[in-house]
C-alpha cells in the first residue's frame, strides 16, 4: 500500500515537472532574448506559419497546439508569454534532452513565421483577436 | 556446387585477387530466394506504414553522399529509396537500389538500416547486403559548426554499387568485376564519420571526414571525404498552398572522393566526383531528388546519375500511445 502511494506521488511529481518544464529558458542569452519578430502580427506571415506548423509541428503538438500525449501544449502561459527571441532560440537549438529537435534547417524567416503563428493562437481559453484559421486550411 | 577461379585486380589496393566464383546458372535459386524475401519484407513494411502513419515532408538537405547535422525528428520514420545508374568505361552499365529506414530514436540519436541490391547489364541482379548506421549529436545546442558522430556496421558483398561513399582506393576497376565473382566476397566493415555542418543565412555547408576498416581482412584503415553546400530556393513560406513553387525546391552541389589508406594517404589512385543536386518537396507527399555526379579523374566513372524518393512518417508509434488522437 505504502509502495503504491509512493509511486503515485512520484508519477504526480514527474508529470508536474514535465508540464512546467521551462529549463530551455535558462540557456537563452540576453542577445537572443532581445530579438524581435520581423513578421509579428502580419497576416501573410501568420498564414505561412500556419502551413509550416501543419507540416512540421502539428503531429507532436496537436493541430490545435494543445499538446499530444507527453508533447507539451504551445498555448500555455509559459510559451505565450515567452519573448519572440526566446522562442526563436528554442526553435534554433531545440531542447534535445527533452525530445524537442533543433529546427535550424528551417530558414530563419520560416522560423519567425512559425513564431508569429504560435503567438497568434493565444493562451488556451482566451479568445485571440487575430483568430487564425485552423492549421493546414489556408 | 561447381566453383571456378576468377582473377581480377582489386581497385582499392591494386593487388591481384583470386575470387572463387559461383556460376550464375548454378546460383539461380539462391538469387531468386533472396530477391523474393527482400520484396516481401519491403511490401509488408510499406503496407504497415501506409496504414499506421501520416506522411510529411522531411527537414533535410538535397544531398546524396554528404551528411548534415540534421537528424530525424524523434518518433519519425523516414523511408527512402536511393537509386544509382552509371556506365563505367569498358564495363557493363549498372543500376543500384538502396532502401533506407531512418528512425529518430531521440532528438540527438538517429538510427538507420539500409538494404542494397544492384542489376548489371549482360550480367545478373544481386542482393548486396545491409548496413546499420547510427548518428549522434554530442553537443545539445546549435553552434556555428555542429559536429555529429557517425558509426556504421556494413555487411555487404563486393558487388555493392550503391556508392554511398568513396573511400580508400575505390576506383572504376571495382565496377568491372563480374557479379558472380564479386558477390562471393563478403566485407564486414566499420565506418566512422565526423560530420561537421553549419546553417548560415539559409545556406547549409557540410563537411564529412570518413574512415573505414575491414573487420574480416587485415587491411589498413581507409579514408574519404564529402563536402556539400545547399540552400532552399525560397526562405519564407507563402501564405497559400502551392505545388511547383520555389519554397518546395532546394539546390546545391556536392564533391566527394577517396583519400587513400593508412599506407598511402592522398588524393591519388582513387576516384573523385562532383555535381549539382536538387530536391523537390511535394506538398503533403514525398521528397524527390536528382543529382548527376561527374568523375574528376581517370579512376572515376564519367557520370553517375543519382535519384531518390523519401517519405517521412511522423510519430510512427503514436497510434499505440494512450491518449493519442
Amino acid at each position: 500500500m505504502k509502495r503504491a502511494r509512493f509511486s503515485i506521488w512520484i508519477l504526480l511529481a514527474a508529470s508536474v515537472c514535465t508540464a512546467a518544464d521551462t529549463g530551455w529558458l535558462k540557456h537563452v542569452s540576453d542577445a537572443e532574448r532581445a530579438r524581435t519578430n520581423p513578421f509579428a502580427g502580419q497576416s501573410d506571415a501568420i498564414a505561412g506559419g500556419s502551413r509550416l506548423f501543419a507540416e512540421h509541428c502539428s503531429k507532436c503538438h496537436g493541430e490545435d497546439a494543445l499538446g499530444r500525449g507527453k508533447r507539451p501544449s504551445l498555448r500555455t502561459k509559459e510559451v505565450q508569454q515567452a519573448s519572440d527571441g526566446e522562442l526563436f532560440s528554442l526553435l534554433k537549438n531545440g531542447y534535445l534532452k527533452k525530445g524537442m529537435p533543433s529546427w535550424s534547417a528551417l530558414p530563419e524567416a520560416s522560423r519567425w513565421q512559425l513564431i508569429a503563428y504560435v503567438k497568434s493562437l493565444g493562451e488556451h481559453g482566451t479568445t485571440n483577436a487575430a483568430s487564425p484559421a485552423p492549421v493546414g486550411r489556408q | 556446387m561447381q566453383q571456378i577461379v576468377c582473377s581480377n585486380i582489386d581497385g582499392r589496393s591494386g593487388r591481384k585477387l583470386d575470387l572463387k566464383c559461383i556460376p550464375p546458372s548454378c546460383n539461380w535459386f539462391a538469387n531468386i530466394q533472396s530477391k523474393e524475401i527482400v520484396k516481401l519484407i519491403s511490401a509488408l513494411c510499406l503496407l504497415a506504414l501506409a496504414i499506421l502513419a501520416t506522411p510529411a515532408a522531411a527537414q533535410e538537405w538535397p544531398y546524396f553522399v554528404t551528411y548534415s547535422h540534421a537528424l530525424e525528428e524523434p518518433g519519425n520514420l523516414e523511408v527512402e529509396f536511393k537509386g544509382v545508374q552509371a556506365t563505367p568505361k569498358f564495363g557493363n552499365a549498372f543500376s543500384s537500389g538502396t532502401i533506407e529506414f531512418e528512425y529518430g530514436a531521440t532528438a540527438w540519436w538517429t538510427t538507420e538500416v539500409y538494404l542494397s541490391g544492384q542489376h548489371t547489364s549482360n550480367d545478373s541482379t544481386v542482393f548486396n547486403g545491409y548496413r546499420w548506421e547510427n548518428r549522434f549529436r554530442p553537443l545539445l545546442r546549435e553552434h556555428f559548426i555542429n559536429p555529429v558522430l557517425y558509426v556504421e556496421y556494413e555487411n555487404l558483398n563486393a558487388a555493392d554499387r550503391s556508392l554511398l561513399e568513396i573511400v580508400g582506393h575505390d576506383s572504376i576497376s571495382d565496377l568491372r568485376i563480374p557479379n558472380a565473382a564479386a558477390r562471393s566476397v563478403t566485407e564486414r566493415e566499420l565506418e566512422l564519420k565526423l560530420i561537421l555542418s553549419s546553417n548560415v543565412r539559409g545556406w547549409n555547408i557540410s563537411e564529412n571526414f570518413i574512415s573505414e576498416k575491414n573487420l574480416t581482412e587485415p587491411e589498413p584503415w581507409e579514408f574519404g571525404y564529402a563536402f556539400g553546400v545547399s540552400r532552399p530556393l525560397a526562405l519564407k513560406a507563402g501564405s497559400k498552398d502551392c505545388f511547383f513553387c520555389r519554397e518546395n525546391l532546394s539546390a546545391g552541389a556536392e564533391i566527394y572522393g577517396g583519400l587513400g589508406d593508412m599506407d598511402s594517404f592522398g588524393l591519388k589512385e582513387t576516384s573523385h566526383y562532383a555535381g549539382p543536386t536538387v530536391a523537390f518537396d511535394i506538398p503533403h507527399g514525398p521528397t524527390i531528388g536528382f543529382s548527376p555526379s561527374f568523375g574528376l579523374n581517370a579512376n572515376s566513372v564519367g557520370a553517375i546519375f543519382r535519384f531518390k524518393v523519401s517519405y517521412e512518417f511522423q510519430q510512427i508509434f503514436s497510434h499505440f500511445h494512450r491518449g493519442a488522437r
